[in-house]
Parts: C-alpha cells; structure tokens; sequence
C-alpha cells in the first residue's frame, strides 16, 4: 500500500485529476455505495451526487435504505462497498477533513436536552471547530426566532421548537453538504413554510448541496430541485420532481410514490428494468 | 488534534455540573463519607493495637489513594455515560470529532472531577485525622500519577466496554475497582496473597503504589524500579484502552451498532 508520502504513478495521478474534475461542481459524490448486513442488502450500489447550490430529495418507503444511505455518508456506517466524496474529499480515508464540510439534523438524533440551547449552540460550534462561534450562535438565535429560548433546556421545548433548534445547529459549520432527515416533520405549517424558504435560500446563496428526506411529497415538490427514488436499496428513478409524475403516468408526486412503493420493482413503466 | 472539539467535550461535562449539584455532590459525598469512615476506624485501630503500624498514615492513607484512583475512573465514564444516556453519539460521531480528541476530553474531565475528590479527602484527612501525607514528600507525586494513569486506562476500557454491549451493560461498570481491590493489595502486603494472586497483583499498577506507600511509611524508604515498572505498566494499560476503544468504535461503524446504540440490548 502506498503510504501518503510515496509519489503516485502517473497513470494513477492522470485517474486522480480526472476523478477530480469529474467532481468538481458536486457537494457529495456516492459511487457504487452498498451496504450488506450478511445476506440482507440494505443499499446496493448505488450511485448519486448532490450538485453545489442544489437540494435532492432521497424518496423511498420504510425500509428502502434512505436512512441507511444517509448514515453512510455521515460517517456514522461504513459501506461494505463503494466510496463517498464530500467537497471532493474521500471520506473512508478523510472522514475529519470531509465531515468538517457537513452537517445535518435529523429526527432520530436529538439534541442532548440537558443542555440549553445556547449551550448546545455552543458545544456543537465547538465540536465543528466554528472559529467565530460566538457571533454565529447569536446569528442563528435570532434567524430560527431562538433567542428567548436561549437559556431553556432543549429537553423542555416543544417539537417545532427543537426541530428550529436543530436546524440552527446544522447550519453552525456553514456546511457545503446538508443532510436534512424530515426537517419539517415538527412544524406547524407557517413555520415550514419559513423554513423550507430559508433552506432554499441557503443552497441559491452559499452553494450548500442539500440531501433532503421527507414523506411529504408536496414539500418535496415545492422544495427539491431533483429527487432520487429509492427502493430496496436501489435508485428506481430520478429527476425533476415537478415533471417526474407526468412522465410516468402519475398525476402527483405522492401518487407515483405510492405506485413505486407497492409494485415490484420489475413493473414500473419507465424504469427500464 | 484540534483543541476547540476537546474543549467542546470537557465544556459539555463543565456545563451539566453547573446546572445540577446532584452531579457535583456525589464527587466529593462519597470520598468524603470513606475518609471520615476509615478515619474513625484507622484513629480506634491506633488507639487499641500495639503492633507499631501507623494505621492513620496506613490505613487512611491506603483509602485516599483507593479512593482517588476510583475518582479518576469514574470521572472518565461518567462523562462517557453522559453521552450514552442522552443518546448523543449520532451527533458526537456524525462530527469532524476525532476519537482522540472525544478521549482526551473524557481523560480531562476526569482529571479535573478526579482533582476536586482528592482536594476534598486531603482536606478531610488532614484536619480531621493528621494524616500525614506530607511525609510521603515528592514521592507523593509517582504515586498519584501511578494511579491517574490507570484510572484513565479503566475508564477507557469501561467505556468502550459500554460502547460495545450497550447501555444495559452499565451495570457491569461499577464492580471494576471492587473486583481489582483483592489483587492490588490496597489494605494489606501483597505477601499476603496466594501465589497465582500476586502474580495478578503484580500486572496492576496500583499494587506498587500501595506497597511503596507502606514500606515508606514504615520507615523503609521505596522501590524506585518498582514505581518505575508500574508507570510503564499504567502508560501501557492506557495504549492498550485507547486501542480497544478505537477497534470497538470501528467495529460499530462497521456493523451500524454506532447509529443505533440507545437500543437497550445489542448482539
């Protein structure tokens, strides 16, 4: 194995630079990604990217390898195939350097509630090394309307309110790569309506790549510039959500989800499969 | 290493202390309870005994430095359990977080809960019983260190012990030092033991502390290459532990366990 001082060969080198270019312009690169739990096949090979400045929606029922996928791509799972890049960076081999450009929020990972959500704020400015963490909290206190929480243990807010709190800690890094797991699963329709606005706003004015998961299928339409349908551990579709239904014989996107989600994979009509 | 996450670790633990005094008391309740308790013990044992053994510099003494090393441990897990019951590792290992820098955190909020435990019981000891651990002079600083470092080691293990069973396996924590107590000879030379126990006794790095403690206290100055075996012994140890801790992490990377530790019962 060559250790990081040996020179590359130049057939090796030439393969690195295109590889380079060829991610060049992507928050995250996935190719070949699978995940076997001894026979079981939880995500099996696939391939996707999520573009600087775009938000993808990963769509897929229960049990289709969405959060399995995502795990991967926070470190948190270690493919049993394939590599991961996020801002070009290798994660099997950079995993600091590359989740130093991500963040995410998440249903299943609360915040520890025995903090407040200053000091969450804190840790976690901390935790992804935020160099003016300070004026940065204060920034997102008052962009997710935080700041007269700022000494309530985030144990003791509502839902709406630690899924505000969540969203502020993904955003602390300023990360290239979002990972967003139902973000809006909490919220009152007013508040998602704010939300979905400014997350959309972030990717069209920082150039963060989003990867959003979400069972609502109009927000998913209103809010992903391309959406990734997943099932059984495989990508069966991709495309604009707006025009994806329409192409496949569906009135809506929540219709073509349902028609994908109960047919065998082998029937869909525009599959190719 | 970066320093702001390893801040970010110890400000964690600094931050819950501050807003729950039933974290703090139990830091300095329970030393305290021992050093009064075998302070009275070691104070009748003198009062009784014509043996010429100096129990409050023995005896007490043996329970301070017992007591410090079990701190130091505990020090290191609790503020690994912490993370294990608010379920915070998705956010702790889904984070530019080194493993080193999660461990050097832990080690330093040990050492700084493990310091506030032996400031407590030489304040007690002292005013209290005279003990005099003054006359231990600069050897007092081998000693510690012996013990600090292993009480790192044992606390990394028992973390990444936790890390692989699962939080139901807490409960196999707490018996560690209880189970390790026996073999170090804390209270009683190690000549005491059976054979096949002092050779136990003897891969602990305690046990050398506790025997040059007496021997000093009994007038017979130390064994340098004894202290000098069980710093490499606990400076090994730790290696060892941090090793483990890094291969079980792995592992529940590997295997998906990392991402769904809350569950109460893992294979």
């Amino acid at each position: 194995m060559a250790s990081l001082d040996t020179p590359l060969p130049a057939a090796a080198t030439a393969a690195a630079a295109a590889a380079s270019a060829a991610d060049a312009g992507y928050a995250l690169r996935a190719r070949g990604l699978a995940k076997h739990y001894g026979a079981t096949v939880a995500v099996d090979g696939i391939a996707f990217g999520v573009r600087r400045g775009e938000i993808v929606g990963l769509l897929g029922p229960n049990g289709a390898g969405k959060t399995t996928t995502i795990n991967m791509v926070l470190g948190l799972l270690q493919p049993s195939a394939g590599s991961i890049q996020i801002e070009g960076i290798d994660l099997a081999s950079h995993r600091s350097q590359a989740l130093a450009h991500t963040n995410f929020a998440a249903v299943y990972a609360a915040l520890p509630g025995n903090l407040t959500v200053y000091q969450n704020l804190r840790f976690f400015s901390l935790l992804y090394n935020v160099a003016a963490g300070a004026s940065r909290i204060e920034q997102l206190l008052a962009e997710f309307d935080l700041q007269r929480l700022r000494a309530t243990r985030s144990g003791l807010l509502s839902s709406g309110e630690q899924t505000r709190l969540a969203l502020a800690k993904a955003l602390l890094n300023s990360p290239r790569l979002l990972l967003l797991d139902e973000p809006t699963a909490s919220l009152d329709p007013s508040a998602a309506v704010l939300v979905r606005a400014r997350i959309r706003a972030l990717a069209a004015d920082s150039g963060c790549g989003i990867l959003w998961t979400s069972h609502n299928m109009y927000e998913v339409e209103e809010t992903c510039d391309r959406v990734l349908f997943l099932s059984r551990g495989r990508i069966l579709l991709e495309g604009d959500p707006k025009r994806l239904p329409h192409a496949h014989g569906a009135t809506t996107l929540e219709e073509l989800f349902i028609r994908l989600a109960r047919e065998p994979l082998e029937q869909q009509p525009g599959t190719g499969r | 290493m970066k320093l702001r996450p390893i801040a970010a670790i110890v400000l964690r633990q600094l931050y819950l202390m501050r807003s729950s005094p039933t974290r703090v008391l139990p830091l300095i309740a329970w030393v305290a309870i021992d050093i009064v308790l075998w302070g009275f013990i070691s104070r009748y044992l003198d009062s009784v005994t014509s043996s010429g053994i100096n129990f409050i510099a023995s005896l007490l003494g043996a329970v301070l430095f017992w007591d410090f090393f079990t701190r130091v441990m505990m020090g290191v897990t609790m503020a690994f359990f912490e993370d294990v019951w608010s379920r915070n590792f998705i956010n702790l290992f889904a984070s530019p977080l080194l493993i080193s820098e999660y461990l050097t955190g832990l080690v330093l909020t040990g050492i700084a809960t493990s310091l506030l435990g032996l400031v407590v019981m030489l304040l007690l000891a002292t005013m209290l019983f005279g003990l005099p651990w003054l006359s231990l002079g600069l050897l007092l600083l081998p000693l510690l260190l012996i013990l600090f470092m292993f009480g790192i080691a044992l606390g990394i293990l028992a973390s990444a012990m936790v890390l692989r069973l699962g939080p139901a396996s807490e409960w196999l924590v707490w018996p560690i030092p209880a189970l390790l107590s026996p073999f170090v000879g804390a209270f009683y030379p190690l000549s005491t033991l059976p054979a096949w126990m002092r050779a136990v006794g003897h891969a602990l790095p305690p046990s050398y502390v506790f025997e040059s403690m007496r021997s000093v206290v009994a007038g017979h100055g130390y064994s340098g290459s004894g202290l000098s075996l069980g710093s490499a012994l606990a400076a090994l140890d730790i290696l060892l532990a941090a090793w483990l801790f890094t291969g079980i992490y792995r592992q529940a990377v590997r295997t998906g366990l990392l991402a769904r530790h809350s569950a109460e019962s893992v294979s």
